[in-house]
């Protein structure tokens, strides 16, 4: 074999604290290693063509590149394989940027490390094989797991392309987060206006099937053809025949449940359609409350019903749709408050959350658009914000800002003075982030325009005073402590990741950070992709993002499952398990571990029992080679042989007999 | 840091074999790469596609071939990237803890451990303490050394295999 070393510099960021020349040097006297050089950036240009010239000229069969992770740049080092006629499965890489040069400063230890992993790659490299692709069909489908806007947004753009969508929603309605926003910053236009024909657009796309009130339960498969089973929770209603007219919600004579889109601020009937604009606009019973399935008497509903479609005995569905790629868009939950005790939030009635205010504000909101305590129902005339209630705060375990709050309280500010004239607001603030496009300006004017007092200190306690509360800061501007009588505070909270993100992430088979957070392939440049190939991510299931952030990754999201269908055919990962049916003695036990299925049992001409890998299905994880107790079923890329020779390589084993 | 520094200023690096997991442990390692983490130099990573792929006899051997600590690290029970490797490669690594004391390696040499690509921190945290460990238990005993082994059970060990099937062990399994 004749293999080519390439020992990169990266610019200063390797030769700094690696000796890549010396690297080089010494590589020229590993086995097989016919030529090594180094240069200033492998991955450029120039870089690239040095390796296909070497190639062509040396006759080279195989090439270590040293340089940075190959999580960075292999994709780039194999197409230059390729472009030289070599398999693209002839390429090894050391890691010595992320793994030597950006972790040590003394340069003769870092020189050392970085040539036994050059070592490492040639011994491995010396034991690869050619492997070749297969081909397979992809399913032109696409699910979108939430439909907030960034989902909306996706859905709406990959139906428009032509693709046929599932969109699948927990609530009842679509319109997330922004369904219950009054207005939006900083230009302060209406929010169900903007997003209301978009939500109608969904329901009324041909490409698009909506399913509301549903649940992922299951996602199996890989790129181009998952297979999803969605649990559609019973709503008690049969949403075929519903018209959404209204008339169960004027009778029904339990009013005592929670009304989660309002944030909890008012009551709501048992059967119930949470808003006006709500999509799909059908009635569903929360079982808690509904008298006819707790206590078996009621039916008023079912007896006002023109259309008769009250089902009390409805079950949970599961269906089942095949898709080829997955949006996840399942946005964010907000903190909850009442780990701040001092704050004495869900204990007074007039400390409120944002999301709550937004309700109050809101013209569809339980009070009309009117804003009044809702201990006492009287229009506040001081209202005190205070800002990063569960952001950079790490005694609460949420130590990132929520990047939106400063933004929209503002605009909350300032719609308190559209509402209430003669009112005063006030802002405790620690600093105020406001980097997007106008947003700087906005709350220059809430303060200059609006006479929005803005206090920078974090507030210590907030206690009740009368009828008021009085909240108690410090200015750390003026340097001395402030008390401010209030008849409503407005506590900004942050966003967490939502309740069951993790478990989401774990059907999906990605990862998500230590807030729950979905983690992008790479922050930088792959924001809107995963590791896992043809999951795709939008808006804040990634961490918090603002509106037009969640509209343009849901675009981005979507043009990424364009690009991905513009292939009739995908190429699979020849890095998949193979069975070397001749020592294989058909036990099966790989079967029983593999955790995709993907391997059937067989027959030969002699009858006897063989296992047979499906390509197709299997992932490459090698965990049947493990099993195997023959050494028979071996991971294509990462076979014992490969594996063994770096181990070798690393400890030159020195046994005598 | 404070405590390994100072060992490895003195002394020569030890030989530590990585077996990283591609998807999470090895990035969390490149995550610590990218956030300048100041780590130890004696640590050498293979990498593999997940920690069910890791053969407990990788690891024997390189702890018998003359590694003198081996690191393994996958992804977080439950955040598998193939759902289940991490839960075969535990109850492996379990076993294989349990039979490195008979086999005369001190099983303190080898440790398994979850980091996540986005714990970068962790994985900084992880290395220098094993790191730190390995130089407190020093270089491992060499089988070719003659030191801290029976020579003359090895010599009937070599004996055995250089016998192969002709070994009495073996014909009276036949």
């Amino acid at each position: 074999m004749r293999i080519g070393v390439f020992v990169c510099h990266c610019g200063s960021n390797i030769a700094a604290t690696v000796d890549c020349p010396a690297v080089a040097e010494q590589a020229g006297t590993l086995q097989d290693v016919v030529f090594t050089t180094d240069t200033m950036y492998t991955c450029s240009e120039p870089g690239q063509n040095e390796i296909i010239s070497a190639i062509k000229e040396q006759k080279l069969d195989g090439v270590v590149v040293a340089s940075c992770s190959p999580r960075m740049h292999e994709a780039t080092f194999r197409r230059a394989l390729e472009r030289a006629g070599l398999n693209r499965y002839m390429l090894e890489m050391a890691n010595i940027r992320e793994h030597v040069s950006w972790i040590g400063k003394n340069k003769p230890r870092n020189t050392i490390k970085a040539f036994e992993l050059v070592k490492i790659a040639v011994a491995k490299l010396r034991n690869n094989n050619p492997l070749h692709a297969n081909k397979f069909d992809v399913t032109k489908r696409v699910l979108v797991i939430g439909g907030g806007v960034a989902g909306i947004q996706a859905a709406l753009d990959c139906a428009d392309a032509g693709y046929q969508v599932v969109m699948v929603e927990r609530e009842q309605s679509i319109g997330g987060k922004m369904a219950k926003i009054d207005k939006t910053f900083p230009t302060v236009d209406c929010s169900s206006c903007i997003l209301g024909p978009k939500m109608v657009d969904v329901s009324q796309h041909e490409n698009i099937t909506l399913y509301a009130m549903s649940e992922v339960e299951k996602i199996e498969g890989y790129v181009g053809n998952f297979d999803v089973q969605v649990r559609k929770k019973a709503t008690y209603v049969n949403w075929a025949d519903c018209t959404g007219c209204g008339a169960c919600m004027e009778k029904c004579p339990s009013k005592k449940n929670v009304d989660k889109f309002n944030e909890g601020i008012s009551k709501c009937t048992s059967i119930n359609i949470p808003f006006p604009q709500a999509i799909p606009k059908k009635a569903a019973i929360d079982p808690s409350g509904c008298l006819m399935l707790q206590k078996g008497k009621c039916g008023v509903c079912a007896k006002v019903c023109p259309t008769k479609c009250i089902d009390f005995e409805q079950k949970d569905e599961i269906l089942s749709e095949k898709v080829g790629a997955v949006i996840a868009a399942t946005g964010y939950d907000m903190f909850d408050h009442s780990v701040y005790k001092q704050y004495g939030a869900g204990q007074y009635p007039d400390v409120i959350t944002s999301l709550q205010y937004e309700r109050l504000m809101n013209a569809s909101g339980p009070t009309g658009g009117h804003i009044v305590r809702p201990s006492d129902g009287k229009e506040p005339k001081k209202v005190v914000f205070v800002q990063c209630v569960g952001s950079r705060d790490p005694s609460v375990g949420r130590p990132y800002c929520s990047g939106f709050c400063c933004m929209y309280t503002a605009k909350q500010a300032v719609l308190t003075k559209d509402h209430i004239p003669d009112s005063d607001s006030y802002v405790f603030y620690m600093d105020i982030r406001s980097p997007g496009k106008g947003y700087d300006e906005f709350t220059r004017r809430a303060q200059e325009q609006y006479g929005v007092q803005y206090v920078r200190g974090r507030v210590s306690m907030i206690y009740p005073k009368g009828d008021n509360l009085i909240v108690r800061g410090a200015d750390t501007l003026a340097g001395t402590q402030v008390e401010v009588e209030a008849d409503l505070v407005v506590l900004a909270v942050g966003a967490e990741s939502a309740k069951n993100a993790p478990a989401l992430a774990e059907k999906m088979r990605i990862s998500y950070d230590s807030y729950g957070f979905f983690m992008e392939a790479h922050p930088k440049l792959k924001p809107v992709e995963t590791n896992t190939a043809g999951v795709y991510l939008a808006g804040s299931c990634l961490g918090p993002r603002d509106i037009p952030t969640s509209v343009g990754q849901g675009s981005a999201a979507a043009a990424k499952v364009m690009t991905l269908f513009s292939k009739d055919k995908l190429e699979s990962d020849p890095q998949v398990s193979k069975v070397n049916a001749s020592r294989c003695v058909g036990c099966l036990k790989c079967a029983a571990t593999c955790p995709f299925g993907a391997i059937k049992e067989v027959t030969d001409r002699a009858g006897n029992v063989k296992a047979e890998v499906i390509e197709t299905v299997c992932q490459g994880c090698g965990i049947c080679t493990v099993t195997c107790p023959q050494g028979a079923i071996q991971l294509q890329h990462f076979t014992d042989n490969q594996i063994l020779a770096e181990v070798n390589a690393l400890c030159q084993a020195q046994l005598d007999f | 840091m404070s405590g390994s520094t100072g060992l490895l200023a003195e002394g020569q690096d030890l030989r530590i074999v990585g077996f990283l997991c591609n998807w999470c442990s090895y990035g969390g390692a490149d995550t610590a790469g990218v956030a300048r983490c100041e780590q130890p130099t004696d640590l050498r990573v293979i990498r593999v596609p997940c920690s069910g792929r890791i053969d407990p006899l990788f690891i024997a051997r390189a702890l018998i071939s003359g590694a003198d600590g081996v690191l393994v690290s996958g992804c977080h029970p439950r955040d598998c990237h193939y759902a289940e490797g991490n839960f075969y490669a535990r109850r492996r690594f379990e076993m294989l803890k349990q039979f490195l004391s008979v086999t005369g390696i001190d099983p303190e040499r080898f440790h398994y451990t979850w980091v996540s690509a986005s714990e970068g921190q962790r994985w900084q945290d992880v290395v220098t303490s094993f790191t730190d460990r390995i130089h407190k238990l020093g270089p491992a005993p060499k089988l070719s050394g003659g030191t801290g082994y029976d020579e003359e059970c090895l010599k009937e060990i070599a004996a055995a295999v250089a016998l192969g099937d002709e070994c009495p062990c073996h014909k009276e399994k036949a």
